[in-house]
């Protein structure tokens, strides 16, 4: 079965999710590879989004487009205020997090703030959000972006969101002691850090991607094991289920 | 930055009339509460609870050189923008929503040098308002470190002299007036609110004078009887003004599911057409319009009914 490169990150995301864990998303991809791995393999996975939502239950075809609206809010368990959520993240209560990024780094630093340089951007971004939270506060963080020269960038204009910073011991040396990013998940390739270095490395490839088409499409030198693996396709399964999350395809692309 | 500091922040307090009164106005009324200069911190999140029909008429009232604060800010923003209300925001992430893209607007006031964007963390928003909250200079966070959000506001670290971690102090936040819109209230000001709560219990106690809008004044016997619903102590407020639909065309919890349609209508024009785009939508829903009731109307009762309905499904 075809599917779009949305689908696809939704699909690998979802697949890196265990059940009776706490997911920390994002409307959009986060949001339905979420809901996905609980509609599959993680029942029990409890979804908590920035608005203010702990167990959130997306109904098909009323995907919520921010985390603060009514949509997000459907059956929840509990409707925390945002900076009770966020210190519910701080505390140490959530397993995983999302992100997207206009920009990122091989340590996994991400730029959501402008292009430019700071005092005269020359593209002012929309910001932060919860980014430079989730980031500093979930256990492992996942992000997911699809994979493009102009986002995978050797340095970034500005770090809104700190990954593993100069790589090494650096994250932990700014005070972050928790959490970091650990996987970086895209259109053409499953990525992890260096245990010592910090720095971005490929460990599978999705279906039918070659080697050399995820060097052309990263800004940076990425480390391949020998035979990198390649990851299952989406299942047919797999895809009706989002489908029917989101049948007007406001997120899954077309 | 009109921004008192912690010390003058309370004596303003202190100076207050915290008497048992009635303090129903008329939007105008309460919207005359806001001066020029001031920093107006904005209730809801995003395109929720928004007090739509408050800051349209502080708009109406052709205020300058305001600081808007918000955690999320919407299009709102790009309104005071546009008018020429604001060069200064304050917030987390500025845009329309998800599916909309790169603000235009914002971009054309950032990049011009024309206004002045100061972003920090969701948190670090939300502990600002809670260190003005709770009367005093700032809160430690572990969010911002490292990150260039640190550098580029003003934030500081310190070592904790307990633990010698290093942690990210963020300076309270005391808005000169906090507008919010609730569910219900009283004629003293007693606030309730349903569903989220986003940040409004903070920013409301928070600021130095806070207008409330309400989808309905209910009497104080009917407070009473849920006490533990009420967000806002009535003593924070200055002005209650019942307007029913008065987050429209944001969403109110429960009440009301948001417009997307028109907001996504508005997406498109200023997509087109930019600042120019805004000025026109203000002339045709802010300036146009004599009272809310009439910008009401622009929607029409229909379309108001079935954002009723949808609400209702949703949260029922």
């Amino acid at each position: 079965m075809p599917y779009t490169a949305s689908e696809l990150l939704a699909v690998t995301a979802s697949r890196l999710l265990a059940d009776h864990k706490i997911v920390f998303a994002g409307v959009g991809t986060p949001l339905l590879a979420s809901a996905l791995a609980r509609a599959t393999h993680a029942p029990h996975l409890t979804i908590v989004v920035e608005g203010g939502v702990i167990g959130l239950e997306v109904q098909p075809g009323r995907l919520p487009i921010s985390t603060n609206e009514m949509r997000a809010g459907r059956r929840a368990m509990m409707l925390p205020s945002i900076t009770q959520t966020f210190l519910y993240a701080q505390r140490g209560y959530f397993d995983y997090g999302f992100l997207g990024g206009a920009q990122v780094d091989p340590y996994g630093n991400i730029n959501t703030t402008l292009i430019g340089p700071i005092d005269r951007p020359r593209v002012r971004l929309p910001g932060s959000g919860g980014a430079c939270d989730i980031i500093s506060h979930c256990r492992e963080v996942f992000i997911v972006t699809t994979h493009e020269r102009r986002r995978f960038v050797e340095h970034l204009d500005f770090i809104t969101s700190p990954g593993h910073l100069a790589g090494g011991t650096s994250r932990s040396g700014a005070g972050l002691l928790f959490g970091a990013p650990t996987r970086v998940i895209t259109d053409l390739a499953l990525m992890s850090f260096h245990p010592e270095t910090k720095r971005m490395r490929v460990d599978a490839l999705q279906a039918r991607v070659e080697a050399q088409q995820v060097r052309d499409h990263t800004g940076f030198d990425l480390e391949f094991p020998q035979a990198p693996p390649e990851l299952p396709p989406p299942a047919g399964e797999e895809l009706e289920i989002l489908r029917t999350l989101d049948p007007d395809r406001i997120f899954l692309g077309s | 930055m009109s921004d008192p500091t912690f010390v003058e922040a309370r004596r303003r307090l202190e100076a207050k009339d915290r008497s048992l009164r009635d303090k129903r106005v008329s939007l105008a009324q309460a919207a005359a509460l806001v001066k020029d200069g001031d920093h107006v911190a904005i209730g809801g999140c995003l395109y929720s609870r928004t007090p739509m029909a408050v800051l349209r008429e502080i708009l109406r009232h052709r205020r300058s050189h305001l600081t808007l604060s918000r955690n999320l800010m919407c299009y709102e923003g790009e309104l005071f923008l546009a008018a020429g209300a604001t060069r200064d925001i304050i917030t987390s992430w500025i845009g329309i929503g998800l599916p909309w893209g790169l603000s235009r607007v914002v971009r054309e006031f950032v990049e011009g040098g024309r206004a002045r964007l100061e972003e920090w963390s969701h948190l670090a928003m939300g502990l600002r308002y809670r260190a003005g909250a709770m009367g005093i200079p700032f809160l430690p966070t572990l969010s911002m470190l490292g990150s260039d959000l640190q550098k580029m506001t003003t934030a500081k670290t310190m070592v904790c002299p307990f633990t010698g971690a290093r942690l990210c102090l963020v300076p309270a936040l005391f808005p000169d007036v906090a507008v919010v819109h609730v569910h219900r209230a009283d004629c003293l000001g007693n606030a309730q609110i349903d569903g989220y709560p986003h940040m409004d219990a903070d920013i409301a106690v928070a600021a130095s004078t806070v207008i409330l809008t309400a989808e309905e004044i209910v009497d104080t016997e009917e407070i009473r009887r849920r006490a533990d619903r009420t967000a806002i102590p009535f003593f924070a407020v200055d002005a209650v003004v019942e307007v029913p639909y008065g987050a429209y065309p944001h969403e109110c919890y429960g009440l009301y599911e948001a417009d997307l349609d028109h907001i996504g209508g508005y997406a498109r024009r200023v997509a087109a057409g930019g600042t120019e785009a805004v000025r026109a939508y203000l002339e045709e829903y802010v300036y146009g319009p004599e009272t809310f009731e009439a910008h009401l109307a622009q929607f029409g009762r229909d379309r108001l009914l079935s954002q009723q309905r949808a609400a209702r499904e949703l949260t029922g």
